[in-house]
């Protein structure tokens, strides 16, 4: 895992659909009716139903989980939601995550994620720890 | 929002048990495709005791220790109002399946910016030996009246 500051280390594209949210409801426990009725997030004031920031989250991490090929190694990992993900009922949404060297000791390494939908990044300072040990 | 909830901590949660089907479907929905996460011979070929659980798997856990929060008596937070600001996950070790995990949720921050209000809850994860697995920490924004 030989890697330089400014490296991009993974790079891939998520088709989100209405079924990868209900499946992330079932998954993680969060039955937000905002998430699959658009009715209900039509009536709080949104264009329709919106991707869990956590689901967005989740998969953003994945191709670093990828790179490293060993989940256990992510010491730490935050982001900032800044921008909601709406998912079309027939068109879904396409989410790019590209993942940056943006720190690197003997120990650790650090890894900035740009996470976009439609040209807009939706995650702020999004950043994981990964222990080189 | 109450001002007084912060620094107030909270009872810890009833153990959650982690099972391997959970994590895998849990993987699934995260669109892992890493071999420790769903297979548990490559698991334990990598150390593990059992499939090891996706970066952002203690938001399972950590969802009973918001439900406190969200129904604190005096807390006065408008659960249609809040949304997510930050998540943030930091770990002493993985979760795997087979852990026994407990949440004790306490409010480290509360500021009030033009009208919304920021929550920090910070859920302090357990294992059955009472060890440190991992902290996870959200700050909740409030909306307040438009």
């Amino acid at each position: 895992m030989i890697a330089e500051i400014g490296e991009i280390v993974a790079e891939k594209t998520y088709a989100l659909t209405r079924d990868s949210l209900v499946r992330y409801a079932g998954a993680s426990g969060d039955f937000n009716p905002i998430h699959y009725r658009d009715d209900v997030a039509q009536g709080v004031g949104l264009p329709g139903v919106l991707a869990h920031g956590m689901l967005t989250m989740g998969f953003a991490i994945q191709p670093v989980a990828e790179w490293i090929g060993d989940s256990g190694k992510i010491l730490d990992y935050q982001v900032k939601f800044t921008r909601p993900v709406p998912v079309d009922a027939a068109d879904g949404a396409s989410v790019t995550v590209v993942a940056k060297v943006g720190a690197l000791t003997d120990a650790e390494i650090r890894i900035d994620l740009t996470v976009t939908f439609a040209d807009q990044t939706v995650l702020g300072k999004a950043q994981a720890l990964v222990s080189l040990a | 929002m109450n001002p007084e909830l912060q620094g107030r901590v909270f009872a810890p949660t009833a153990p959650y048990l982690v099972g391997r089907e959970k994590i895998r479907e849990f993987a699934r929905a995260v669109f892992a495709t890493s071999p420790v996460n769903l297979d548990p011979d490559a698991a334990r070929a990598a150390g593990y005791a059992d499939v090891v659980a996706p970066p952002t798997f203690p938001v399972v856990v950590q969802e009973s220790t918001l439900a406190q929060l969200l129904a604190e008596p005096d807390g006065g937070i408008d659960f249609t109002r809040v949304v997510h600001g930050n998540q943030r996950f930091s770990y002493t070790r993985p979760i795997v399946a087979g852990d026994e995990l407990t949440a004790t949720l306490a409010v480290t921050d509360i500021k009030t910016l033009g009208g919304h209000s920021m929550v920090t809850a910070e859920s302090t994860i357990v294992d059955a030996t009472g060890a440190h697995v991992v902290t996870a920490i959200s700050t909740l924004v409030v909306r307040g009246d438009e």
